[in-house]
């Protein structure tokens, strides 16, 4: 490798990690994208340079294939669909650094150090492969997003891992065993299955944040196989980056990794049977609105739900509408709001509501003492005063936003049906809150329209 | 190849440096954050290129090298563009009022 082109990779490791920096606010965000195709421009030119490189035509092929299918992933995919994205480009990731790592394999059958760095890479890659594609067919409902458990799960699952591992060792101990590679990279390819089956659909911003981890570390140890610093450095930045995303989802639901990974949480709960019919309070569209009209602070809290019906739109009318007259509408997205981290921003920014209104749960919580309408939209289990108080709830210790002490709180929600774990919401049952019944999107309508129809 | 642990000093480095980054991001932009360090990973493509552009490539690596190139291309270019997609979507105040 010539010094020109290591200062190309130097170079490009540098910008990467500007891209990072720059991702730190909004207002630099933008330039950090450009700091980050840089890289990988110089990078590229630089590979493409490299004297051991001399058939051109494939990789142009497959450059302007990649593209053609990428481009339109880009720019068609719904921001609902982001996960789904997310989990479908670790699942490419992770190929392309498993493929390249059984390539390196049969080409040079490496021996000691460079053979340990191959395996990591190639079963990391190959299970991120499958788990990854599991993910998508879960967010995508292709594959049913409840769990499936079975007797002693776990242990199959930790005896797969243990023997793709075994085979792994195996490889790197004697490398010219090439029957057992087949039989590692299967291994490897079931477990990442297993992995993911068992992982219910509300567990999914961890899952995709882990296997984001995977991913990079796959690409790490690809650039310790190939004696590649630019390789490691973007590897280790994208695998510490998807551990830091899964640690804030665990600290968010109050679990832990192993919790996610085996405990198959989000089952359907046989204990919404045993909750008594309690009365709740419900109000229609035109009592919401008169009173959200004579609010000074408005607290909105979305789900999900709020996307499942894509009421955004309509919310941000809301918005509007109550910004005009004076009232102060601010939103509490709490760390899992979406199906990945950060997703909620996303959607509500895509809604054009700006960005300086959305606030973080530790941010806002304070200010739901203050607020005089606390309006929940397609929110559940995040709003649940039991996860403070109930040691005998599923979610006891989930950091919740603080609701329940707003002077009035109003849920949007089609019925009584408890939420994604299964858990009934006290919160509906209390003194001050109104149940507004009905669809998100159409509920938000009529709010809309009694507002305009107050002022004419 | 010998055994060069400066490999794992840059490791550790790239991933401590990673976290105080990752960190320091705001979680308003943890989404578009994701997507960026997909993209970013992409640079599995230079591994890609060096497989499929070899001289003595076998039939099996050709194919191979192929199919990771693609793969890698693919998120790059689709991680980049999502990115930049949804950060034009953060608007301060008013200004995009249609």
């Amino acid at each position: 490798m010539g010094p020109a082109i290591q200062i190309s990779y130097l170079v490009a490791a540098g910008l990467f990690i500007l891209s990072l920096k720059w991702m730190s606010s909004p207002d630099s965000a933008r330039r950090g994208v450009l700091a980050g195709e840089a890289g990988m421009l110089i990078a590229i030119v630089g590979t493409l340079l490299r004297h051991e490189v001399v058939n051109f035509e494939w990789i142009m092929i497959a450059f302007l294939l990649g593209s053609a299918i990428g481009a339109p992933l880009a720019y068609l995919m719904p921001m609902t669909a982001v996960p789904q994205r997310t989990a479908l480009s670790h699942a490419f990731g992770a190929l392309a650094s498993a493929l390249i790592g059984a390539a390196e394999y049969y080409r040079e059958t490496p021996h000691g150090f460079v053979m340990v760095a191959l395996v990591i890479e190639m079963l990391l890659g190959f299970l991120t492969f499958t788990g990854s594609l599991m993910a998508f067919g879960k967010l995508q409902e292709i594959l049913p997003g409840r769990p499936l458990v079975y007797r002693g799960q776990n242990f199959i699952n930790l005896g797969l891992f243990a023997a793709a591992a075994g085979f792994g060792v195996a490889l790197i101990l004697s490398p010219e065993q090439t029957w057992m590679f087949p039989v590692f990279a299967a291994l490897a390819l079931i477990f990442g299955v297993l992995l993911i089956i068992p992982i219910g659909g509300a567990d999914m911003p961890t899952v995709i944040a882990l296997l984001n981890s995977y991913a990079g570390l796959s690409a790490s140890a690809m650039g310790f196989a190939l004696d590649n610093k630019l390789l490691i450095i973007a590897g280790a930045l994208d695998g510490s980056s998807g551990f830091i995303l899964s640690v804030i989802m665990c600290r968010a639901m109050n679990r832990s990794f192993t919790n996610v990974l085996f405990g198959a949480f989000g089952q359907a709960q046989e204990r919404a049977a045993e909750v008594e019919e309690r009365p709740v309070r419900s109000a229609g569209a035109e009592e919401a609105a008169e009173m959200l009209e004579s609010a000074r602070l408005v607290i909105v809290v979305p789900g999900y739900g709020l996307a499942v019906a894509q009421a955004q739109h309509k919310l941000r009318e809301l918005y509007d509408s109550l910004t005009r007259r004076g009232v102060d509408v601010r939103f509490a997205i709490h760390p899992v709001a979406g199906r990945m981290p950060g997703h909620m921003n996303v959607l509500l920014a895509e809604a054009d509501i700006p960005y300086e209104k959305l606030f973080e749960m530790d941010d806002i919580n304070a200010e739901f003492a203050q607020a005089d309408v606390a309006l929940v939209i397609g929110a559940n289990d995040v709003t649940n005063p039991a996860a403070r108080h109930d040691q005998s709830s599923p979610i006891y210790g989930m950091p919740i936003l603080n609701v329940d002490h707003a002077r009035t709180v109003m849920v949007i929600k089609r019925g009584m049906s408890p939420g994604f774990a299964g858990i009934d919401n006290e919160l509906y049952y209390m003194d001050k809150t109104l149940m507004l019944f009905g669809d998100a999107k159409a509920m938000l309508t009529s709010m809309v329209k009694e507002l305009s129809s107050v002022r004419a | 190849m010998p055994f060069d642990e400066s490999l794992l000093f840059v490791f550790m480095l790239a991933a401590f440096l990673g976290f105080e980054l990752v960190r320091r991001v705001s979680p308003l932009l943890h989404t578009p954050l994701m997507s960026l360090t997909n993209a970013i990973s992409a640079i599995a493509v230079v591994g890609a290129i060096l497989i499929a552009g070899a001289k003595d490539a076998s039939a099996l690596s050709s194919v191979l090298g192929f199919v990771a190139v693609t793969a890698s291309t693919i998120n790059l270019v689709s991680g980049f563009l999502i990115t930049d997609r949804m950060l034009k979507m953060f608007k301060k105040r008013e200004s995009g009022k249609r």
